[in-house]
């Protein structure tokens, strides 16, 4: 001990130098990896869950096809929208069972949709999520999704450009579910009747299929909520074609 | 404790500050495939309402 400390030139020969020193470089290093998270959380996790939903959607495509054949690449056009009874599917937590299709954020956009609004199995994988207490796709009622607005893909990331009468569009294995926006607002997190059949109105009961999607807000923010409305439209069977908007691959 | 790691390391400089490099990619991949998931589990925020971030 005796003689590495003299062989150390700048090293005090005095224990509480040292001590002191380790202690220098341990806060150092902890300040290091503090600074790690940020990219971890604001960059990273970005990465995994975009790679992780693109290869959810190639499974969805692959399963699609498999189940209902490869679908017609032509627009579908107004006498194929239809407007009655919508399929409703069936899903089991956790699953990927439909994907959504925003125009307004590119004619590629694309997220999977999910059963569940767990964030470890759901939304940190790049994923839609559905609360499971709320409304089937296609049911009268209000089918709601949550998605990140920062980090882990960061799905709903652009909520706040989306206008009154952009189209969303809903794809399962069997049909389109083209929605309308009808408009957004900014909640309290505990403001729960966004999630009531009727958005807004807790008692009233349902006679329109709507669907509403909710993100945090502000931006790296968990302040508030992010809501946007939207009523089905129409509905079509995924062999009639293509909405208009999304594009055919 | 830097400085002791320095001197334990075999080698040329360069041999050093590759091994070194290796080392901290090491921590960096461990870092961020099973400490900063956890460490976010516990920073999550979470509700049973309109939640989500």
């Amino acid at each position: 001990m005796d003689k590495a400390v003299a062989n150390t030139p700048r090293s005090s020969p005095k224990w509480r130098y040292r001590a002191l020193g380790v202690l220098g470089e341990l806060l150092v290093t902890v300040g290091l990896v503090l600074a790690l998270f940020v990219p971890w959380k604001l960059w990273w996790t970005d990465v995994e869950a975009h790679q992780n939903a693109q290869n959810e959607l190639r499974v969805f495509d692959e399963e699609a096809e498999a189940a209902a054949g490869v679908p017609a690449t032509e627009t579908i056009d107004a006498s194929e929208q239809r407007t009655d009874a919508a399929p409703v599917p069936t899903s089991t937590s956790g699953e990927v069972f439909a994907t959504l299709w925003v125009p307004r954020w590119g004619p590629d956009y694309r997220v999977p949709v999910a059963e569940g609004i767990d964030l470890l199995s759901v939304l940190n994988l790049g994923f839609a999520g559905h609360y499971p207490e709320t409304s089937k796709l296609g049911q009268v009622g209000n089918f709601v999704l949550a998605a990140h607005r920062v980090s882990h893909g960061a799905a709903f990331r652009d909520v706040d450009t989306l206008v009154s009468g952009d189209a969303l569009v809903v794809q399962t294995p069997e049909a389109w579910y083209v929605y309308t926006v009808t408009g957004s607002e900014i909640v309290q997190p505990t403001e729960t009747r966004v999630l009531a059949s009727v958005p807004g109105d807790i008692d009233a009961s349902p006679t329109m299929s709507v669907m509403t999607l909710t993100t945090c807000h502000p931006r790296l923010s968990t302040r508030e909520r992010f809501v946007v409305y939207s009523t089905l439209s129409w509905w079509a069977p995924r062999s009639a074609g293509w909405p208009p908007g999304v594009e055919a691959h | 404790m830097y400085t002791a790691l320095w001197r334990r390391l075999p080698g040329r400089t360069w041999v050093r500050i590759l091994l070194v490099a290796i080392l901290v990619a090491l921590v960096v991949y461990a870092l961020f495939t099973w400490v900063f998931p956890l460490i976010d589990q516990h920073m999550a925020v979470l509700e049973r309402d309109v939640r989500i971030g």
